[in-house]
């Protein structure tokens, strides 16, 4: 892998930092009209997802990380790990729990996700930003009730719970951004 | 990318640079202190080790040498004053390789100033007017404050900067989410001075007013006077307006055999970090044997301060083609 001089650190640039692949999120130049030139760089930490600051002599460098965001199809759950495929090339990859995390809430089969891989193995794994998921459990909704004040909390068919209008009724599939957790609108089948 | 021609900074901010050099231009003449121009080509340049130069070639076929882009007025302007120009002033381009960034652009402009018979003490009584002079046509700066490295050092991190304990330095930079800082430093004392300045002191200074630090130590300053009561700092002065790093100003050494050693110095630090090298200023050394009169002098960053009169975040918002557009 190449390796980059603090001059090339942009944002999004993946690098190993402590053995661990990060990205960089902010790099600022740092100079002292009479001293060392360092870089203040922002960096997160890509197995952990904690940002840290980090100071370098200007010209200084780290390697970089073999990291790439890779378009997948979640498969299923067999128990103990969660499978993906890539759809071009029906590549399959399996993941532990702790690698997904958050996410599973919702990850729904054949839902299509982003899963990065480092060196060739998950990293991490993000949701669509949208997603349209099938409401399991909510109280019954107020017919007409289209004001959307108040609102109630409904659980998803991956687990999720959102909080949705007061019209919304069991059984109906609605859109989330993943984000935020935030319900958007319903879907018309 | 349409708008790439156009200036990043707005036409207001051309009128505010222009307003500013007329009014240092009439600060100085109403002092009578000269403007004068010098090169901004010429075959030396300076040695400071942490400056690095733009280099370019003067062909006169078959002649071809290497002439360097100025990092400084400085020299030139010394020259000056041993020649006997009394005061003088200059608003001037200067050019530092691979320095860009929030505050920095290679290419800048810097208003320097000589006044022969100041100590550091008048330089900056002298500062503080013109800050107040350029300020007042913006917005008020609280009181304008001074004090020393080492007291300010002191309250800011609990360390002395005179005496270098490589033990408490360290134990500063573990308890003080620097930790990088004790394989980056070593055992480097003047480095270590700036990475805690730099990160953990510089940014509280001058809160909406001028901050100006004297009595710098002495491993930070190439051509500044040791202090006569107090060999351990300089006669430099550093001022700050909200944490940004405005200029920087020397009782200036006079000693043609100190800034000979110096020099010297300098150029073989340069060649232990593999930096370009460069040649000793043999007229600026000559100059110094002539006698440069005793004399206080003054840099500062005029983009910089742009940026503070007109609360820009950035450089860019107060240059009109920066590199990347020039």
């Amino acid at each position: 892998m190449a390796s980059y001089s603090t001059n090339e650190f942009k944002a999004g640039l993946k690098v190993m930092l402590d053995n661990d692949p990060c990205a960089i999120i902010e790099n600022e130049f740092v100079k002292p009209g009479k001293g060392q030139a360092f870089n203040r760089v922002k960096i997160r930490n890509l197995k952990t997802g904690r940002v840290i600051e980090r100071t370098f002599k200007s010209g200084d460098s780290l390697e970089g990380a073999d990291v790439v965001d890779v378009a997948m199809q979640y498969l299923y759950n067999d128990g103990e790990f969660r499978h993906f495929m890539v759809p071009d090339t029906f590549e399959q990859y399996q993941c532990e729990e702790k690698v997904i995390g958050d996410t599973s809430k919702w990850l729904k089969d054949q839902d299509s996700c982003t899963v990065t891989l480092w060196n060739d193995a998950p990293l991490a794994v993000s949701p669509p930003n949208f997603v349209e998921l099938a409401i399991v459990e909510t109280d019954p909704g107020l017919r007409g009730d289209t004001s959307g004040g108040g609102g109630k909390p409904a659980t998803l068919e991956t687990g999720a719970v959102v909080r949705v209008p007061l019209f919304v009724q069991p059984g109906e599939i609605i859109k989330v951004d993943t984000r935020t957790g935030e319900y958007i609108s319903r879907v018309k089948e | 990318m349409h708008n790439e021609w156009q200036p990043t900074c707005s036409i207001e901010l051309l009128r505010l640079r222009a307003q500013v050099l007329a009014d240092i231009r009439q600060f100085f003449l109403v002092r009578a202190v000269l403007e004068v121009e010098t090169p901004l080509l010429g075959n030396s340049c300076g040695t400071d080790p942490q400056l690095d130069f733009f280099t370019t070639d003067y062909c006169s076929p078959p002649l071809q040498r290497t002439l360097f882009m100025q990092t400084s007025p400085e020299f030139a302007m010394k020259r000056l004053l041993a020649a006997g120009s009394g005061c003088i002033y200059q608003i001037s381009k200067a050019f530092r390789n691979g320095e860009s960034g929030r505050y920095h652009n290679p290419e800048f402009t810097l208003l320097e100033w000589y006044r022969v018979g100041f100590t550091l003490p008048q330089l900056m009584d002298e500062i503080a007017d013109l800050m107040g002079l350029l300020f007042s046509g913006q917005r008020a700066l609280k009181p304008t404050q001074r004090v020393s490295y080492q007291s300010l050092f002191q309250r800011h991190t609990g360390l002395n900067p005179l005496a270098f304990s490589l033990q408490d330095y360290c134990a500063y930079a573990q308890a003080n989410e620097v930790p990088e800082a004790i394989s980056l430093c070593g055992s480097d004392h003047g480095l270590w001075l700036d990475f805690i300045f730099s990160h953990k002191v510089q940014p509280h200074l001058g809160e909406n007013a001028l901050c100006m630090v004297y009595g710098y130590p002495a491993c930070q300053s190439s051509l500044a006077r040791l202090n006569k009561d107090n060999s351990h700092v300089t006669d430099r002065v550093e001022v700050f307006i909200n944490g940004i790093e405005l200029g920087n100003g020397y009782y200036e050494l006079t000693d043609a055999k100190e800034q000979g050693r110096r020099f010297d110095e300098e150029i073989s630090v340069r060649q232990q970090k593999k930096r370009p090298v460069t040649v000793k200023d043999k007229h600026l050394v000559s100059a110094l044997e002539a006698g440069l009169p005793e004399c206080s002098g003054m840099a500062i960053g005029l983009d910089r301060l742009l940026m503070l009169l007109s609360n820009s975040a950035t450089i860019n918002d107060v240059l009109n083609f920066p590199l990347h557009r020039a």
